[in-house]
């Protein structure tokens, strides 16, 4: 149809206008978008910034290298081996029970292990690592590395994890490491990240638990760049942390590891220290265990065997086993007397094998009595009934200062767990803690370390170790941290008159060299090598009265738990003392003889740097003595290598 | 006035049109599409032969293909219109049969060279039918509600078709593209007024039928509507995209990160990257200053088209020109306003710049429409 000019005008006019209006909704519309940019990118930037960075940056942990545990002469007591183990992605895998069962045919897997290495991988996005196996052997790890392109997904892989190389000779002393546990996380208040580390190795007890926070080191970090699947895309940045310190102890690992030999089969400890400066040089603890079974979780079937042996393996009896002290006490009572001058070193005491106090008799250990006693014959003789005798004249308290004064009743500051305080008991003591009155009758048992005094072997060492050198020692563990000296001031000398230790020692010379010493037999004959010492047999149980009357104590016919514990302090070399020691075997018997031959090879050990010569010996024990140390496998600990220490 | 009074002397012929094609909107189109090729340079990391490079290939045949619709006299294109748009409808119904599906949604066919989308084709051959129809309509008819039931009806057939598949961007992009094309031809404003109204009560509609058994649209569409409307509620569920795309948009700031520096992008965080989402990298890696160039760069594809429009005084040109200008601003409006966090995810590309084949090929078509129209416009006098 055709239309007029004039038509044609105004439609076109009305289809410009409505144009125009559609045109200029369209501009306002791209208006509202361009102050919607200006909103977002311009004024909001910052905040839309930050929430980016959040998404791309993760920081993950990177755990430092636990500190090296070096003994005094630098072998390693703990190390950070290399752990392989077996990763597995399960992206990369395809078909995951196809590889795993190709596994197997390689190595051998642990099942529970597996299993909740399946749970895991279930449970995460498929393309993070998951730990399917470790702790293999370098024979197993190389054969997955060989068949690796067979199994597709499966990566060889190397990490740091807690190694033992002295296995059980230092589990009481620096305890071992174990995977971080809820229980841990409860008990300690540390926000350190690395705790949220899973299995991140903490110390458990020992040194490695007191010691913590230097062996530990600061966690380092990495940063890095993450997809929105969390998918590693490439590292930021990386801060490494700070490796933890290295310790070195003030022990020995070939004497440590001997002590541990000798003391093999008892249920016993003993404590050897420099008798110059306090430094432990060897604390073992009988019987043992190894600590690397720990560093992974020991197993319930272990646990129990340790938890089950009636020798408490797991017990460190030398600085948390308490046990009454005997006669190696006495030298405690004759210097409190001493020294408050109520009686002199030639004064005598009648011994009729018993002494009357009121109407109770306190037996000596010899029925028959020792006649007249000096302090010297007392000592040698280890006679009883002086020391009821001159206890009360002394008092307890007088007593219980001096054992004070000498490292007893008291705890001594070195980083092991369960460092028992022991008890030099006074009156008040008494009077506090049982709410009785101190009675005469404790006082005597006191004086012979019966009754209430508990003593440590660590206790018995720096009090001999006193004794010996006329100096207030501190026993010291820890020779360097992170290659600083640690508390290694000269000691002060003993508040107690040289005369009245120098009367002591020759006492406790002639116990073990003496013709009437009772550690007579356990001498070491070699010049300049004799030792000193006290033994001590402390009773577990009271003797009755009609046990007395049918004359049944001999310790053999008792069961082992009720026998008497056996013990020995002792130093050498006697004229010049450098070494302390003592020796407790738990329900040994005399400590004569159970006691003092441990004693006696250990400071023997300890002088000869490695097996005495058997010249050192009394000539009749020569053949047993060779028998026993053929018959005894020594750890000869790797000489330090050199460059190794970072001390 | 209609082709027939065209004094065909007046108009330019043979080789010599081109030098009378609208060359502002060439340049300015190149230039979007360029930018296109660039970002899908950045989000491929790098790469030329994952997306930028397909792309290249896709606008030169596209622009081909433009030259070749703009030499062909718009009264041709004016006599093919309902033909075109008869087409379409077939392969829409096409798809509904033999249609590969995608993404959950059947909406290509494949021919082989390339997967066509006939929805991406409707858009443009309803503003075509629409346009011949208001050209043959007797202006004084336009508001006659017969007159009015007719382009109604040719709108909402394609739009049931493409809502079914199931698209809901390009059935909404369909009304509105038809309907600015129904109100620039000068339909009576009561009309408009009336159907805005009737929306309101559609859209009230639509959410009381969530859950019952005439529910209106899918359950991932009232999960978009909802996220849309509260995205936090779901961060990495449903409102993952639309977080995460405010994100890249907020962080490129100003300047933006630097070309090749966006980390939302590059890392994954967007989705869609290369395709409905690709502003948001742009943004990221060009800050403010790239956004809003590439905004401005399509308002002025507006202008010109516009401008063309005014001065055309044939009706089935004008009315082209401002249909195609209109589908091309729907395109862009609706995807800046989705990664924008100001409209649900709808799936509608940017025109231009996203990866893909059909959309491209179609808006290129289109513009040679235009530019035919442009061409072979009314002269003299």
């Amino acid at each position: 149809m055709r239309q007029s000019p004039k038509d044609i005008e105004e439609n076109a006019r009305v289809v410009t206008r409505r144009g125009l209006v559609v045109g200029g909704l369209q501009l306002a519309f791209m208006g509202m978008l361009g102050l919607r940019m200006r909103q977002m990118q311009i004024e909001e930037a910052d905040e839309y910034r930050l929430l980016a960075e959040e998404n791309r940056v993760n920081m993950r942990l990177l755990a430092p290298p636990r500190g090296i545990i070096y003994d005094r002469n630098g072998v390693i007591i703990a190390d950070n081996a290399q752990n392989y183990r077996i990763i597995i992605v399960r992206e990369d895998a395809g078909d995951v029970d196809d590889v795993i069962a190709k596994l197997q045919q390689i190595v051998e897997l642990d099942e529970d292990e597996l299993e909740r290495a399946i749970r895991e991988m279930n449970r995460r996005s498929p393309f993070v690592p998951v730990t399917l196996a470790d702790r293999l052997t370098w024979e197993e790890f190389s054969k997955v590395a060989v068949n690796s392109p067979a199994l597709p997904g499966i990566t060889p892989d190397v990490g740091l994890s807690r190694f033992y190389p002295m296995k059980a000779d230092f589990a009481h002393v620096i305890g071992y490491v174990g995977p971080v546990s809820d229980f841990d996380l409860g008990r300690i208040d540390d926000d350190d990240p690395l705790l949220q580390i899973p299995k991140f190795q903490i110390g458990k007890i020992g040194v490695e638990n007191k010691l913590e926070k230097p062996l530990r080191g600061k966690a380092g970090n990495k940063r890095i760049e993450v997809n929105a699947a969390g998918r590693v895309m490439r590292e930021l940045g990386r801060d490494e942390g700070i490796p933890g310190q290295d310790i070195q102890l003030t022990v020995d690992a070939r004497l440590q590891n001997f002590v541990q030999a000798r003391m093999d089969g008892e249920s016993a400890a003993a404590v050897v220290i420099d008798v110059t400066n306090g430094d432990i040089l060897a604390i073992g603890s009988a019987p043992a265990y190894d600590p690397n079974k720990f560093v992974r979780g020991i197993s319930s079937a272990d646990y129990r065997v340790l938890q089950e042996d009636r020798y408490v393996p797991l017990r460190n009896k030398s600085v948390q086993g308490t046990y009454p002290p005997g006669s190696t006490y006495k030298m405690v009572t004759a210097l409190a007397a001493l020294e408050a001058g109520v009686v002199g070193p030639e004064e005598t005491v009648w011994c009729p094998g018993y002494y009357q106090l009121g109407r109770r008799r306190f037996h000596c250990w010899k029925r028959g009595g020792h006649g007249h006693m000096n302090l010297e014959n007392s000592l040698v003789q280890s006679c009883d009934t002086y020391y009821y005798d001159v206890s009360q004249r002394v008092g307890i308290d007088k007593i219980s200062a001096m054992a004070n004064k000498l490292g007893m009743g008291m705890r001594h500051d070195i980083p092991m767990s369960a460092v028992a305080e022991g008890l030099a008991p006074t009156q008040q003591w008494k009077a506090v803690r049982r709410g009785e009155a101190w009675r005469v009758g404790d006082t005597l048992n006191a004086s012979i370390g019966q009754g209430f005094t508990l003593t440590s072997p660590l206790q018995l060492a720096v009090y001999t170790a006193r004794m010996a050198s006329g100096l207030a020692i501190n026993p010291r563990l820890i020779k360097t941290l992170g290659g600083v000296e640690q508390g290694a001031e000269p000691p002060a000398p003993l508040d107690i008159r040289p005369a009245h230790l120098r009367a002591i020692r020759r006492a406790m010379i002639n116990v073990s060299n003496g013709q009437r010493g009772t550690a007579r037999g356990s001498r070491i004959v070699t010049e300049g090598y004799e030792m000193a010492g006290k033994t001590g047999t402390s009773q577990v149980r009271n003797i009755t009265a009609a046990e007395r009357a049918q004359g049944v104590f001999r310790n053999e016919d008792l069961p082992w738990e009720r026998r008497d514990h056996a013990l020995f302090v002792g130093y050498a070399p006697h004229t010049d003392p450098r070494y302390a020691v003592s020796v407790v075997v738990e329900h040994g018997g005399g400590g004569s003889r159970a006691a003092a031959p441990i004693a006696r090879d250990i400071l023997a050990f300890a002088q000869y740097g490695g097996v005495p010569p058997l010249d050192a010996y009394p000539t009749s024990q020569r053949e047993r003595i060779r028998t026993m140390y053929e018959s005894m496998t020594l750890a000869d600990p790797a000489p330090p290598v050199p460059g190794r220490s970072r001390a | 006035m209609s082709y027939l009074e065209y004094n065909v002397k007046t108009v330019p012929a043979g080789a010599r049109k081109v030098l009378y094609l609208n060359w502002p909107l060439i340049l300015l189109l190149t230039a979007v599409a360029s930018i296109g090729f660039l970002m899908l340079y950045s989000v491929a990391g790098g790469r030329l032969d994952r997306w930028a490079e397909p792309q290249m290939q896709r606008f030169g045949l596209g622009m081909a293909a433009m030259i070749f619709v703009a030499m062909v006299p718009i009264w041709f294109w004016r006599n093919v219109s309902a033909l075109a748009y008869v087409v379409s409808l077939g392969m829409l119904l096409a798809v509904e049969f033999f249609g590969t599906v995608g993404m959950g949604a059947q909406r290509w066919i494949d021919l082989g060279f390339m997967r066509l989308q006939p929805s991406e084709v409707t858009k443009i051959t309803l503003v075509m039918v629409l346009a011949a129809y208001y050209d043959w309509l007797d202006p004084k008819k336009v508001s006659h509600p017969v007159w009015v039931l007719i382009p109604l009806v040719l709108i909402l057939i394609p739009t049931a078709l493409v809502i079914i598949q199931p698209d809901l961007g390009t059935s909404i992009l369909l009304v509105a593209g038809g309907g600015l094309v129904m109100f620039v031809a000068g339909v009576s404003w009561w009309y408009f007024g009336t159907v805005i109204a009737a929306a309101g009560g559609l859209v009230a509609a639509v959410f009381t039928s969530r859950g019952t058994p005439w529910q209106l649209l899918q359950d991932y569409q009232y999960r978009r509507i909802d996220t849309f409307l509260d995205p936090s509620q779901d961060p990495l569920g449903a409102g993952y995209h639309i977080t995460q795309s405010k994100i890249a948009l907020g962080s490129g700031g100003f300047s933006g990160r630097g070309f090749m520096q966006g980390t939302q992008s590059r890392l994954n965080f967007l989705p869609e990257k290369h395709t409905d989402f690709i502003f948001t990298t742009l943004a990221e890696e060009f800050g403010f200053i790239g956004a809003f160039s590439l905004l401005v760069l399509y308002g002025l594809i507006i202008l010109f088209c516009v401008l063309s429009a005014m001065a055309n005084r044939d009706r089935y040109s004008a009315l082209l020109i401002y249909g195609v200008a209109a589908a091309f601003f729907l395109y862009f409006a609706v995807n800046m306003s989705m990664v924008m966090g100001l409209a649900p995810v709808v799936g509608v590309p940017l025109p231009l710049v996203s990866y893909g084949g059909s959309a491209m090929l179609v808006l290129l078509v289109a513009f040679g429409l235009v530019q035919s129209a442009h061409v072979h416009r009314p002269r003299g006098r």
